[in-house]
């Protein structure tokens, strides 16, 4: 499938910022699943960029700006070129061993319910099939929500009737690493019918033998050529598009508009 | 406790009227000199000190907001031959410790090897995945290192932790000297002791040697302290004095297209190597901790780019951490090829479900400590703790045991020192300061001695209590000129 994806940020500043340091993990990479045709990123003030590779392997984009700034609009457009080999994860970079995604982090701290809960649904398993099951259990238990005022971390999620996506996928991370599997959060996009979406995110969780496999519990199963990879990370905070720093005073708004389509012609 | 095994360095295991003989004369000054005059002396450094102030905040104490750290005059001696072999075991020791942080977040040869178990290295959050692929200059990550030795006889020296993060206490080496040059003159004398003062220079060496490779033949050094309310803060800006470069803060740095720049009122000018004196964690707020207001946002971007030397490098805490600790011996046999001239002292890890069977059975003989504590918080001494420090510890110990370590109580070495009721042997421990530039690893001939004020006492934290002393290394009886980094040691001092 070959897959347009166009991704609007806007930050606007009720008073001039005197300088704007960001890290953009907006740069998706080459897979056994995904290759990536065009990519550009692009910010409607003077602006350096930067690109590096981060220690996850993720690439990244350190911004600078000098001010006065009244506002930033990031614009990404890229058209990448998708497969579907049923989710599992391969010719990715993995600086680090699975092990490593074992680590638990303020927001992946399961806590008492939801590791009970992986222990039922799991049923014993750490292989593709129990991972499987354990996606569909929590994509059977949860209301999708759109949206939520501050994203909240696992435990929080779990105790909640109604979750998002990034949410549940965050949730998930911190279920499988109780469980001793590792296990990553992966921010990406996701292409649906008929409406804009937010960026995504789903998991990707090493299943021994089959390797890496990438399950989304808010659709409930695996991966499939409609999601474009972008960075992977321990949780949620670990991996947004933006993170930055400000110098100056006042608020920020921010204001993101993404587009998610299939190539016309096709 | 009392511990009459306990070695005592000056007066052995004989007492004042049967010191050990290389320290006869020192035995004898500390006998002869009334203690009213040794009690203005230490009165008088105590003054300046304050006067300097070379405070500390204690944490957790709101009303002793800062306080100077308790000073003794009796100093610790070191004899030629003693130091000679604490060097090299101190050499090899911080190699490895620079060839394993290399290693781990390089090619990770030693968990190939099958040396440690993975597990305890990509599970420890001091294991900074930040900074995985990243190789400073040199390969040198750990350019200051503070080895804390204690000693149980007069050949057996152990090291109890490593500090490869920011060690501080150098500023107390240094100020101790000054001290003691001017008010125990005679000391120097009658014994020829190593100089210190050397120190600001090796380390300003040491990180021009360590500057990235397009910085010129001028890199430019600074010092980056979180600011005046840091409880170090005379120690960072003592160090920027005496190496005669800037001390800065974080705003006084920015980051642009992946370099460091200093705002000077002449304008910015690049930076090459900070000394920073920030942890890990507040260190950039793009990468770490996102709110934090002391770091440097981009920095890390800089470093990652290889356009500014960090010391110590980031991600050194998987180094010391306590719970590798416990593998140095393997760590060191690994890299070096072979045994630690400096052995561990032994230590029982909770994670092993027999040596916590074996901790809680003998509780109250042992010394437990919190795999991320620092500071003599979250530390139990078993010999000396109530019985319901024990059960509390007990329960900690059962509900996380992952948390711990435990060792046996020591009877660390002691020295004489000045009490309210005269000379009395008091604990001590040991933290050299180990420097490793481009050209390899210099130990000062000296370091911080820091003593247990409370009779019995075995925790020398001044955040507990503890004091400091001055450090003498004798250098050898043969006048030889020894040239050590390309300074020369001996100083005269004196007539």
């Amino acid at each position: 499938m070959r897959l347009i994806v166009e991704h609007r940020t806007r930050y606007r500043f009720s008073e001039p910022q005197t300088r704007l340091i960001q890290c953009l993990r907006m740069t998706p990479d080459d897979t056994d699943d995904q290759t990536v045709i065009g990519w550009s990123i692009d910010v409607d003030c003077d602006a350096r960029l930067r690109e590096s590779r981060d220690g996850l392997g993720n690439r990244q984009a350190m911004l600078y700006a000098d001010g006065p700034i009244d506002g930033i609009e990031i614009s990404v457009r890229g058209e990448v070129l998708t497969g579907d080999h049923g989710g599992v994860v391969r010719g990715t970079h993995e600086p680090l061993p699975p092990v490593f995604y074992l680590r638990e982090t303020e927001r992946t701290v399961a806590g008492a319910a939801l590791s009970g809960f992986m222990v039922e649904a799991l049923a014993g398993g750490a292989d593709a099939a129990a991972i499987d099951a354990v996606t569909r259990a929590i994509h059977g238990r949860f209301k999708l929500a759109s949206h939520v005022e501050e994203l909240r971390d696992a435990a929080a999620t779990f105790a909640a009737e109604a979750a998002t996506g990034r949410e549940l996928a965050q949730m998930l991370v911190a279920g499988l690493r109780a469980a001793e599997i590792p296990a990553r959060y992966v921010s990406g996009y996701r292409q649906r019918e008929g409406r804009a979406c937010a960026p995504h995110g789903w998991v990707e969780a090493f299943a021994g033998a089959e390797g890496w496999i990438a399950v989304d519990p808010s659709a409930g199963g695996r991966i499939d050529e409609r999601y474009v990879r972008v960075a992977i990370g321990l949780d949620t905070a670990s991996v947004t598009p933006v993170a930055g720093s400000r110098l100056g005073p006042g608020e920020e708004m921010l204001d993101v508009a993404l587009i998610v389509e299939q190539a016309r012609g096709q | 406790m009392g511990d009459l095994r306990a070695f005592d360095e000056i007066w052995g295991q004989g007492g004042p009227d049967n010191p050990r003989e290389p320290l006869a004369m020192l035995a004898d000054w500390i006998a002869e000199t009334p203690r009213e005059e040794l009690a203005r002396r230490l009165e008088a450094a105590e003054n300046t000190f304050r006067q300097l102030g070379i405070t500390f905040a204690v944490y957790g104490d709101r009303d002793a907001a800062e306080r100077i750290i308790p000073f003794d005059i009796v100093p610790r001696v070191f004899l030629a031959d003693e130091w000679a072999r604490l060097s090299e075991g101190l050499i090899q020791r911080v190699e490895a410790i620079n060839a394993f942080l290399d290693d781990i977040y390089g090619d990770r040869r030693i968990l190939a090897d099958g040396v440690l178990p993975p597990d305890i290295v990509f599970r420890n959050p001091q294991f900074r995945h930040e900074v995985a692929g990243i190789r400073p200059p040199h390969g040198i990550w750990a350019h200051i290192c503070g080895i804390d030795l204690v000693r149980t006889g007069p050949d057996d020296f152990f090291v109890l932790e490593d500090n490869a993060r920011t060690p501080s206490g150098v500023s107390y080496m240094l100020e101790n000297r000054e001290a003691m040059i001017r008010l125990c003159p005679e000391l120097f004398r009658n014994f020829r002791v190593a100089a210190v003062d050397s120190y600001p220079d090796r380390l300003h060496e040491t990180m021009r040697s360590v500057a990235p490779p397009g910085a010129g033949s001028r890199p430019v050094c600074v010092v980056l302290t979180p600011g005046h309310f840091n409880s170090a803060y005379y120690e960072h800006s003592f160090l920027a004095d005496s190496m005669g470069i800037e001390l800065v803060e974080p705003a006084d740095l920015v980051v642009d297209d992946d370099i460091v720049w200093m705002q000077t009122i002449a304008g910015r000018v690049k930076v090459d190597v900070i000394y920073r004196r920030i942890d890990d964690d507040f260190l950039d707020p793009v990468v770490f901790r996102p709110d934090s207001l002391l770091g440097v946002p981009g920095i890390m971007s800089a470093y990652r780019a290889g356009n500014v030397t960090l010391i110590n490098a980031p991600g050194n805490g998987i180094a010391d951490d306590k719970a590798i600790y416990s593998y140095m011996p393997e760590i060191v046999r690994y890299y070096s090829g072979g045994e630690a001239k400096l052995p561990n002292v032994e230590t029982y890890r909770c994670r092993e479900p027999q040596a916590l069977k074996y901790v809680l059975d003998r509780l109250p003989e042992l010394v437990v400590k919190l795999v991320d504590g620092s500071g003599g918080y979250g530390m139990l001494v078993g010999p000396t703790a109530s019985s319901e420090e024990i059960e509390r510890f007990r329960a900690a110990l059962i509900a996380e045991p992952h948390r711990y370590i435990a060792q046996p109580t020591l009877a660390l070495s002691t020295v004489p020192t000045l009490t309210e009721k005269g000379l009395a042997p008091r604990h001590v421990d040991f933290r050299p300061f180990v420097l490793t530039g481009r050209d390899g690893v210099q130990v000062v001939p000296g370091g911080l001695t820091r003593v247990a004020l409370k009779e019995g006492s075995l925790v020398v934290n001044s955040s507990q209590g503890g004091g400091t002393k001055d450090s003498f290394v004798l250098l050898p009886e043969a006048r030889q000129m020894q040239k050590m980094g390309g300074m020369f040691q001996q100083q005269e001092l004196g007539s």
